[in-house]
């Protein structure tokens, strides 16, 4: 068994809303340091694998097929042996 | 299709929350068949035109439209797209269209952040579709919206494409019909409130058509869109 830790932001090009108005919460709490603050996904998978590659590429098409937008999003994954 | 009455087939997903509007504007207010179509049959039981309606389906778990995108019945829309068949997405029917790949670009979350409910002006690019013929080009239509995530968004190549192609077919604007940012409720690029494929069968739009077809509800604006379609069809027949 693996598990994939999935992570999904938006891309760089589109604003991320969320991720500016989280980024007023912190300045109005004195951080006034915090730049740059972007909202994005976190999906956890176990896959019931043989190997690591091919728990890569199931985990691979399932971001490319669901839970991605590649329009508006980028995602990243590790994965581990469980 | 009857003799003369054209069938619309009504989508619904578990979530959908704008289904009998779609059915009974189509059904009571322009005097044509409609049908529900449970999402999980994939049955479009002769429907000359399908609606994806408004509303929330699967709760807008993961993205807005990007489960309903694989419910049974999108695998038959999605052929019957590709056949030439005339669908068209409403609101979160919109979202669902461009999850699926049916139309170009994606329902962003509104630049205020909020959720906007409220009637806006669109005004209509041009009347050379089957979703706009009933109308004349430059028509402000009254029309209302109600979405959190409005906001038009695709790559630059993309956007270029659709305006050269006019497949842009309505775009947020203000009493005199100018395009403008104030005018813009969700921050969509170039304005745009609804556009169609390059093929011309497929038409997605944010603002509500079906909840603006009875003079109670504030407009009866909404009307030339299902005009429009209808007339599509009584052109096509001759």
């Amino acid at each position: 068994m693996y598990q994939s830790i999935i992570t999904i932001t938006l891309r760089p090009s589109i604003l991320d809303v969320q991720g500016k108005a989280v980024e007023l919460g912190i300045h109005t709490l004195g951080l006034t340091g915090v730049q740059n603050v972007r909202i994005g996904k976190s999906i956890h998978l176990t896959v019931d694998a043989a190997s690591e590659e091919e728990a890569r590429a199931v985990t691979d098409e399932a971001c490319k097929k669901l839970l991605a937008n590649t329009v508006m999003e980028d995602y990243s994954f590790t994965v581990t042996k469980v | 299709m009857s003799a003369s009455k054209l069938k619309f087939g009504v989508v619904v997903f578990p979530g959908s929350n704008c289904d009998h509007d779609a059915y009974h504007a189509a059904k009571h207010v322009m005097g044509h068949e409609a049908e529900f179509l449970w999402h999980k049959e994939p049955d479009l039981k002769g429907a000359d035109i399908i609606i994806l309606p408004g509303g929330f389906s699967y709760g807008d778990y993961l993205r807005t439209g990007a489960i309903a995108r694989f419910s049974p019945i999108m695998k038959e829309v999605i052929s019957f797209a590709k056949r030439g068949g005339v669908v068209i997405g409403i609101c979160n029917g919109f979202q669902i269209l461009c999850e699926s790949g049916l139309l170009p670009g994606v329902l962003l979350r509104n630049r205020s952040l909020l959720f906007s409910c409220k009637h806006v002006l669109v005004r209509t690019e041009h009347t050379a579709s089957r979703f706009t013929n009933a109308m004349t080009a430059g028509d402000i239509l009254n029309i209302p919206i109600a979405h959190g995530e409005g906001n038009y968004f695709a790559e630059p190549d993309t956007i270029r494409s659709i305006e050269e192609n006019g497949q842009v077919l309505f775009r947020y604007c203000d009493n005199f019909g100018e395009v403008t940012d104030a005018s813009n409720p969700n921050g969509s690029v170039n304005g745009i409130a609804g556009i169609m494929n390059a093929e011309g069968n497929v038409m997605g739009m944010m603002p509500h058509p079906e909840r603006a077809c009875e003079q109670t509800l504030g407009s009866v604006d909404g009307r030339k869109v299902f005009e429009s379609l209808i007339d599509s069809f009584v052109t096509q027949a001759v």
